[in-house]
């Protein structure tokens, strides 16, 4: 496996290394970067700019919500004709909910998480120069900069960006007539989808090698840290599930620009009938859900990953059942194939099916239910440190189990008729996969950022973020579930047509204030990000007192990762207070003759020789082997 | 930890009257434009300078309480040798002090926002919906309060402390294996039941279909075509090629020469008489919108190109409903949701449920789908066909 990583070109002796370094121009290091921790960066921060104007529309469209009467006269100056007289338009309302999801789910929560850590870590952790293709990965990068700039870009489209909600159902969204939102702005965001597709597929393709082919010596499978698990196996399903939704996307340009009928029929719009016939609009929705529903495991088993090793690392302790916790990772990964059917019970599907899927559905709660039970017991008699990093992924854990227990009502296809597109959906997943996601992606941005930037951020500062942020998201996201149990639908612009939802308008207004409670305290977050890139503390080379590969790479984060020959690795990454042992963690890189102290027999997987001289170390230096070694 | 670097409150205050400054004058400049068109605007960048002033100012009193914590973290640590403020601790506390409050938070919630949600279902399959709910909230909750005692209690029990180290405690597999098999086994319960409560509902004998009063509705952007199937009880055939035809006046696409639409009653609210199946025969005209009739539990996308259906029996009448919920305005509503464009917020449609008599009252009122105009053009218009003109007139010519 090093034989591979020595040839790859990035993975130049240290000497010719520095001597390279010479000719790095601003352009290739920081813009046309093939650095993986510089592409991590990149992808981080776009990220970040990405979900910052997410957060603002969403304020944007609570602020309708909470004050659907109110005019407020300085939207129309920031927003002009899609904020007449100082209230947003419906279709904008549309447009902005539109663009929140697809920002959050695709841009900050898929490629800012991924891509973020995925490149960062991989290499790190495995023991890599670099990645497989570093420019393959530059590409990525760049056709996600490409895509971020034209969805956002959108918002300058004379008819506005697309306003079919982030599902872009046909023939809402095929249709120009049908709404504002349904022209140029619509064609823009299929445009995007497709580069970011691309961008998702190269990246995921790299990830998937990398970790396959360049692990360092002594790196097997299953002495892999449960962030590289998680990156592996969210690759692979990115990979399978992803150019689905590309042909999906590919079909619809057809649809709305070339004429054919693959999701169009009997349509009458306008005064006129459609010339389409014989499409489904049925068989997008299948596409989509095909790729969308293991979307959703793209977007949380990172961050679950990334939790994992938080927790681990700050509870002192190992992870409690690394075997369960990765069996449940690919048990969730092959079962999301087969669950997308659950958003679509009640679209017209032969109900035969829905029930099916219900089944599948309701089977995958199972491997979630064991990581979480998992994450408890390694809080269990644990040492806890509480870094901002553990802090949010305890907020995970917290989110997870709110909103997947949600997801038991849901996959019922039975409570589903009455929850579906209800403000219930959104309570469920808001929680399940936007909070948790977020705060593994925050968890993982505090606990790297010394691996990232060489500093450390602000503990304090990341304590206010995270209290702020936990709190506001249960009040925003808590109430919404009682809205969705008294039949209140998503998407919609004003509660005030319907007399019986009036009584959630007071909810309304505590929500917003909770959302906006929630978006300046992310300005904790941003100032602490930002001046710590700068002026944060300078970080010692492993900080956190963690066993994985990237602790032992030097502060001044080198091209090629280590100055040295790369790391051996004779343990698994989670040795965390074990007994006999001095301090409370081993590096991976750490071989048992120097631990011989706190070797148990599991360690030697079976080799007798190491085995017959641990035994006998063991007799000469009267270390009572009680059962744990036998 | 060097705090005293980070919050320099020199720094923090130049920093901020940077952003201040540069945000003023931003606003100085939009207001500047802004004034020449709209008067109405005036003052609104001194509203929000003063909004922007007080977030800075919120910014470096937490930037001054910051400082005031880390001196005195200093002077702890020079005067007694020790470690400063616990941040572990509080940190731990504050779990508990969550677990607390967010218990007694979720309690509230359920109490105050559970009063509001809606009522008992008033429709057979409905009640069932609602046994599945009440088994699925109580599970759910059990789960969700014992796993966040567990999850805070460890955060505050466990926090970190020199004196002791973690227990190695790599796994468990008698303990693994429990805690897959038993939410194995009690979802299991829950699939099943769900199964067959949805195969109850969704899965229905042909003379059920048959005998059940047929509405068809076909739902298109922003409002509801209603039509009962008349005498014969079956709805006439339409075509989305008909819809304007016969000068306009065939605003459903009728296909006229199908007989089963002359006796069809076009109605502007849905009545229906208690305890009496009802089978609701749904498409769109244009996008997909979403029949949803949250009072009876019932759901099903409306979607060009094919039919869809729901059936279902009421079981409470409007009165008996305003009596129940204590609330003499209550009325069943029909309303969209599935995102269908603009005012996909206001598709709503009027729900009656009324004793038997009342219905064949009510129904003795509706008017025909097919008016007489609409016949006299049809007429009018095959004449002309066998002429060779080319109107829309039926699908068979």
């Amino acid at each position: 496996m090093s034989t591979i990583a020595i040839n790859n070109p990035s993975a130049i002796p240290h000497d010719d290394h520095s001597h390279e370094h010479h000719h790095e121009t601003f352009l290739t290091k920081y813009v046309f970067s093939q650095d993986h921790k510089m592409i991590a960066k990149q992808f981080l921060i776009t990220g970040i700019i990405m979900a910052v104007i997410a957060m603002l529309l969403s304020i944007l469209f609570r602020i309708q919500l909470a004050y659907p009467d109110q005019s407020f006269p300085l939207l129309e100056v920031l927003l002009g004709r899609f904020a007449p007289e100082g209230r947003l338009d419906p279709n904008f309302y549309l447009s902005l909910v539109t663009i929140h999801g697809t920002i959050m789910v695709f841009f900050v929560l898929t490629a800012g998480l991924s891509g973020t850590f995925s490149n960062l870590l991989i290499p790190l952790q495995i023991g890599a120069r670099d990645m497989a293709s570093p420019f393959m990965n530059m590409l990525s990068y760049w056709l996600f900069f490409i895509a971020s700039v034209i969805m956002v870009s959108t918002f300058f489209v004379e008819s506005g960006p697309a306003g079919g909600g982030w599902t872009i159902y046909p023939p809402l969204s095929a249709v120009p007539q049908a709404m504002p939102g349904s022209g140029l702005g619509m064609t823009l965001w299929l445009v995007s989808m497709v580069l970011f597709v691309a961008s998702s597929l190269m990246g995921g393709i790299n990830y998937v090698s990398t970790i396959l082919n360049m692990r360092t010596k002594g790196m097997d499978l299953w002495k892999m840290p449960l962030t590289i698990w998680s990156f592996l196996l969210t690759a692979i399903l990115g990979i399978l599930s992803f150019p689905v939704l590309v042909a999906g996307v590919v079909l619809l340009i057809f649809d709305r620009s070339f004429g054919t009928s693959f999701y169009l029929s009997d349509i009458f719009i306008g005064g006129q009938a459609l010339s389409h016939e014989g499409g489904s609009p049925i068989l997008w929705q299948h596409l989509f859900w095909f790729l969308g529903h293991p979307e959703v495991y793209i977007v949380i088993m990172p961050a679950m990953g990334i939790a994992s090793e938080v927790m681990s690392v700050n509870s002192r302790k190992p992870i409690f059942g690394y075997h369960a916790m990765v069996y449940s990772l690919i048990g969730i990964t092959s079962l999301s194939f087969i669950v997308w059917g659950h958003h679509m019970f009640v679209t017209g599907m032969n109900p035969f099916l829905g029930g099916v899927f219900m089944i599948t559905t309701l089977i995958i709660a199972v491997p979630s239910a064991v990581k979480t039970f998992n994450w408890l017991a390694t809080l269990w008699r644990g040492n806890i440190r509480f870094t901002p990093a553990m802090l949010f992924a305890i907020g995970l854990v917290s989110f997870f189990i709110s909103g997947g227990l949600t997801g038991i009502w849901l996959g019922n296809a039975a409570l589903d008729i009455h929850l579906h597109d209800t403000y219930f959906v959104v309570a469920h997943f808001h929680l399940v996969m936007g909070s948790a996601a977020i705060f593994g992606m925050v968890a993982g941005v505090y606990h790297w950022f010394p691996k990232m930037f060489g500093r450390m951020m602000n503990a304090k500062l990341g304590y206010l973020h995270f209290w702020l942020t936990f709190i506001s998201a249960y009040l925003v996201f808590f109430p919404m579930h009682f809205m969705g149990l008294d039949g209140v639908p998503r998407r919609y612009y004003a509660f005030t047509e319907f007399e019986s939802m009036d009584k959630w308008l007071s909810v309304n207004v505590f929500v917003t204030w909770s959302a906006i409670l929630g978006a300046v305290a992310q300005v904790a977050f941003l100032f602490n990000f930002f001046y710590s890139i700068f002026f944060g503390k300078k970080a010692t080379e492993n900080p956190w007192e963690a066993n994985t590969l990237e602790w032992t790479t030097p502060v001044e984060r080198i091209h090629g990762n280590w100055p040295g020959e790369i790391p051996t690795v004779y343990r698994w990454p989670y040795d965390y207070s074990k007994p006999g042992h001095g301090e409370d963690f081993i590096l991976q890189s750490t071989p048992h003759s120097q631990t011989m102290s706190s070797n148990l027999l599991h360690d030697f997987e079976g080799n007798e020789v190491a085995e017959k001289i641990q035994e006998k170390w063991n007799i000469d230096n009267n270390r009572t082997t009680d059962t744990e070694f036998k | 930890m060097n705090i005293k670097k980070f919050f320099n409150l020199k720094s923090l205050l130049a920093l901020g009257a940077v952003i201040f400054f540069s945000f003023s004058q931003a606003i100085a400049e939009e207001t500047a434009i802004v004034a020449e068109d709209v008067a109405k605007n005036d003052g609104l960048g001194k509203t929000v300078g003063y909004y922007v002033l007080l977030f800075l100012l919120l910014c470096i009193f937490i930037g001054i309480i910051g400082k005031i914590l880390s001196v005195y973290d200093l002077t702890r640590k020079i005067q007694g040798g020790r470690n400063g403020i616990k941040w572990d601790k509080i940190n731990g506390v504050l779990f508990a002090v969550t677990l607390i409050v967010g218990l007694y938070g979720t309690y509230w919630s359920y109490t105050v926002h559970g009063a509001q949600i809606l009522p008992a279902a008033s429709s057979i399959h409905g009640a069932k919906i609602d046994t599945m709910f009440s088994i699925t909230l109580i599970l759910t909750t059990i789960v969700l309060v014992l796993t966040h005692i567990a999850l805070f209690s460890f955060a505050y029990l466990y926090n970190s402390s020199k004196k002791r180290k973690a227990y190695y405690y790599p796994h468990n597999n008698t303990l693994e294996k429990y805690w897959t098999v038993i939410p194995a086994i009690v979802l299991t319960v829950l699939v099943l039941m769900g199964f067959f409560t949805w195969r109850g509902i969704t899965n229905i004998s042909k003379e059920d279909m048959k005998s059940a009063i047929q509405v068809d509705v076909s739902a298109q952007q922003f409002s509801w075509d209603v039509r009962y199937a008349g005498k014969d009880n079956v709805n006439g055939r339409k075509n989305f090629k008909l819809i304007g035809g016969l000068n306009g006046l065939n605003s459903s696409g009728l296909d006229l020469s199908d007989k089963a639409n002359y006796d069809d009653l076009r109605v502007n609210e849905i009545v229906l008489p208690v305890n009496k199946s009802v089978r609701f025969t749904l498409s769109s005209k244009d996008v997909i919108h979403s029949f949803y009739m949250p009072h009876f539990r019932t759901q099903m996308n409306c979607v060009p190109g094919m039919t869809t259906y729901f059936q279902f029996t009421p079981t409470k009448t409007t009165q008996e409903m305003r009596q129940d919920t204590d609330n003499a305005k209550f009325d069943y509503t029909l309303l969209c949701a599935k995102i269908c464009g603009g005012s996909h917020y206001n598709m709503q449609f009027k729900v009656r449920v009324v004793s038997n008599r009342e219905y064949q009252q009510w129904l003795k009122e509706q008017k025909p789908a097919v008016t007489e105009d609409m016949k006299k053009e049809y007429q009018l218009a095959m004449k002309d066909n066998v002429t060779g003109s080319e109107s829309k007139i039926a699908l068979n010519n």
